[in-house]
């Protein structure tokens, strides 16, 4: 069993969690990943390393709560434990010999872009992150960001916060303008992360993306998180999370993604449902 | 008593057909008293004892005959677990056809004795009345590390506890068993099985730890660091191969380990399942091995309409001929001599946001057929030109077989593999090209059997004592 011994709601529905793991914590590098289960019988979900305490021997995942098991997760306090947490899994972004990054942050991905710019920032290299949300009530992590970037965009799709519109807006006007990245990563949404590779693929930037496909055991033991890239196919639990942006079939991936959405969708609504009549 | 001379073995009371195709408890039910009573009864001791030599790790198989059929089952279970550790298990699961029963010399005229199933009902009786439990031995000072928890990691683990060692198995899942947990379905192997075998080993000691990736969350260099003196890498072949054919990657399509693992270790079958699975539907299987016909027959449980495509006859089907004819009997149908040749998705050119979109809708094959035999005298398939044809299908699911793992390998310097990826290892000890690391099961062979597993567990364990107390 695994104690959470920090809990912080950062928005209506995202949550932080620090969990004492400390074998994990020993080993977890920015772009790993961890697959969790909350309690016995429960399903196996992976979460990206969203920071760590060596010394405390605890790791924080960060998660949107948008199915029953993030439900599950979002219902569990401080001092209570979760069943199975496995990692790090996955490798760690590369980061070796980068000076200039832009960093694009999508929603909830922003918690996974984070430690890779307090990475890129302890490392000396200038970072320009853009952070990107569907509106205000839904900003996560701002102050942090700020603190290790260089320039900060913030957007927001309805305009209630930073400027209005998507990611790829500055992220167009900084290439254009002549901004010389050594690197782009972006990470968030499929869709997000598809039109970043289109805003960035005439300008010749390298670009990094971190998928997160539907996983089960996620050490390359079942291939259901299968991607095409680059025409090949590739397993994201062990060759991943991250690509290169310009070889990764989004649709594909977009398409495989919905595999079992009316069940989770029928799984959420159930699980709400229990909750709802426990409170009353 | 004369031996009993009936040419057939003694049957298998079972699950009817039409019943069991529609729910996961154990198919074969087991022998009772009287059946094992006469069952032992047609074995002729044969002085030159053809059966044992048959039998990967040898069980003392006449003997242990010769305990059943005077009823003192528990001294039958003391013999074969002499050779085996796992008895209730591979009674279940082992190819007798292909190994002990293969030489039986009652088989040359009729039907073999039926060893399998005797083992299988001195385990099992074992299990049930036999309550003694494991006594943990004085500790010897030493320790050894497992990677792996199934069949040749839980016989290494176990052989090396009752040495006294203090033996920590380290599982990448939440739960110790390996393909005995993750792969072989509940109707031919009950998990209840499986986690008493777990179960024993704790009672001797055995640190279980679960939730642990060696070369992820541990290395094998730091496990040394930390005072294990030997590791047995019992990690299997978990690597699922696809075809490379289009349409891989569509919804709908699966590896066999994928959706076994689905349905075994995360209990996708049952209603109220947290884990997802594509149930009913059309279901075509590709492959012709055990973990098929495991595929196969979950998918009918799950209430799918089952097609097996593989590309040979049914001659050169690797399956065991007993699951065979058990899917046969619970509907499977079998289509012999034809190969995939791409898979075809469904989309709606009106609507893109269609959630059919992207789904499997059928699968292109290519008739074969059996032209030269090739170096291991394997007549090999050849398609027939302009012979493609299609069938519909809602879920694809491939079983063409498994690799080993890398992991391991990408992550300890200096341990050599073979070309297809297996752990190189001296056969007599299990060793590798590193010192104080051993190897076995479908890590060094590929997919395999759990007898040559376990065995090789044994094996590795003895090498092991023997490396550490000289
Ligand atoms: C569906 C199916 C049906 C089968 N049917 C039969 C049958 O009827 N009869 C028969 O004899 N054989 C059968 N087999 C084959 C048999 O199950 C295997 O040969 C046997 O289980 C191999 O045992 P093993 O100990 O080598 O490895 P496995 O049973 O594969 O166990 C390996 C374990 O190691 C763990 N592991 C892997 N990498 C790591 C790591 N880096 N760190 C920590 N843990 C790790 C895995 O999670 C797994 O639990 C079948 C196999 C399958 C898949
Ligand atoms: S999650 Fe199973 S292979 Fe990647």
């Amino acid at each position: 069993m695994y104690p959470i011994v920090a809990k912080k709601c950062l928005n209506p529905t995202v949550t932080m969690m620090d969990i004492a793991a400390p074998l994990v914590a020993r080993k977890a590098q920015a772009g790993q990943f961890i697959i969790l289960r909350v309690d016995e019988d429960g399903e196996r979900i992976p979460l990206t390393v969203a920071g760590y305490d060596r010394a405390a021997g605890t790791v924080r995942i960060i998660f949107q709560v948008v199915g029953a098991t993030t439900e599950k997760l979002n219902h569990k306090q401080v001092g209570e434990s979760i069943q199975d947490f496995v990692g790090p899994l996955g490798e760690p972004t590369h980061l070796a010999g980068l000076k200039k990054v832009c960093i694009v942050g999508g929603g909830v991905g922003c918690a996974i872009a984070l430690p890779i710019a307090e990475a890129l920032h302890a490392m000396g290299a200038e970072v320009h992150a853009i952070i990107g949300f569907r509106s205000r009530e839904l900003l996560i992590l701002e102050d942090e960001f700020r603190a290790v970037s260089d320039r900060l965009t913030v957007m927001t799709d309805d305009g209630s916060y930073g400027s209005r519109g998507t990611v790829t807006v500055p992220l167009q006007a900084a290439l254009t303008a002549g901004e010389q990245y050594d690197e782009v990563i972006a990470i968030g949404p499929l869709i997000m992360m598809k039109f970043v590779v289109a805003t960035t693929r005439p300008f010749g930037v390298k670009t990094t993306v971190s998928m997160n496909p539907i996983m089960v055991d996620g050490t390359g033991m079942c291939g259901g998180c299968r991607l095409t890239v680059g025409g090949k196919t590739r397993f994201a639990c062990v060759d991943g999370p991250d690509f290169d942006g310009f070889e990764v079939d989004f649709d594909e991936a977009m398409a495989r993604g919905s595999m079992y959405r009316d069940f989770e969708r029928h799984a959420h609504e159930e699980t709400c449902n229990l909750f709802q009549k426990e409170v009353r | 008593m004369p031996a009993n001379l009936r040419p057939d073995k003694n049957p298998m009371p079972s699950q009817p057909p039409a019943q069991r195709a529609h729910n996961f408890d154990e198919v074969a039910l087991g022998y009772d008293e009287a059946a094992a009573l006469d069952e032992a009864a047609r074995c002729l001791h044969c002085a030159n004892m053809p059966c044992v030599s048959g039998c990967p790790v040898n069980v003392h198989i006449p003997a242990f005959i010769e305990q059943v059929r005077s009823g003192d089952f528990e001294a039958a279970y003391q013999i074969i677990t002499q050779s085996s550790s796992l008895p209730a298990v591979c009674g279940r699961v082992c190819p007798q056809e292909n190994q002990c029963e293969a030489r039986c010399v009652r088989g040359k005229k009729g039907e073999p004795v039926g060893i399998g199933r005797l083992e299988r009902f001195v385990a099992d009786w074992h299990n049930q009345f036999s309550a003694a439990a494991p006594v943990r031995p004085a500790p010897n000072g030493h320790r050894v590390a497992v990677v792996g928890s199934g069949p040749s990691g839980l016989t290494c683990a176990g052989d090396l506890a009752k040495k006294g060692y203090a033996v920590t198995v380290f599982e990448a899942l939440h739960l110790a068993g390996g393909v005995l947990v993750y792969g072989i379905p509940e109707f031919r192997l009950p998990k209840r099985i499986v986690q008493q075998e777990v179960d024993s080993l704790r009672q001797l000691g055995v640190d279980v730890q679960t939730n642990v990736v060696i070369g992820k969350t541990m290395t094998i260099d730091e496990l040394f660091e930390q005072g294990y003196e030997a590791v047995f890498i019992g990690s299997g072949a978990g690597l699922p191969n696809f075809m490379g054919i289009p349409g891989e990657s569509l919804k709908g399509v699966y590896s066999a380990n994928e959706f076994l693992t689905r349905s075994n270790l995360m209990k996708a079958y049952r209603a109220d399942a947290a884990t997802p699975i594509w149930k009913g539907g059309r279901v075509v299987v590709v492959g012709g091995g055990n973990v098929a016909m495991d595929a196969a027959r979950t998918a009918l449980r799950l209430g799918g309409q089952v097609s097996v495509v593989y590309r040979r006859s049914m001659e050169e089907l690797p399956a065991r001929r007993e699951e065979v004819e058990h899917a046969m009997e619970e509907g499977v149908e079998f289509h012999l001599l034809n190969n995939p040749v791409r898979i075809l998705g469904y989309q709606n050119p009106d609507d893109p946001r269609d959630p059919k979109n992207g789904c499997v809708k059928a699968v292109e094959c290519i008739r074969m057929e059996l032209g030269e035999p090739d170096e291991k005298g394997r007549r090999r398939p050849v398609e027939i030109p302009g012979s493609e044809f299609v069938m519909q299908a809602d879920v694809v699911i491939i079983a063409i077989g498994t690799s080993p793992n890398p992991l391991i390998k990408n992550t300890t310097a200096g341990l050599e593999v073979n070309r297809r990826g297996g752990i190189i290892v001296q056969e007599d000890t299990g060793a590798t090209s590193r010192s104080g690391v051993y190897a076995g099961g479908d890590a060094v062979t590929g997919a395999a059997t759990v007898i040559l597993a376990m065995g090789a567990g044994k094996t590795a364990a003895k090498a092991i004592d023997q490396a550490l107390m000289g």
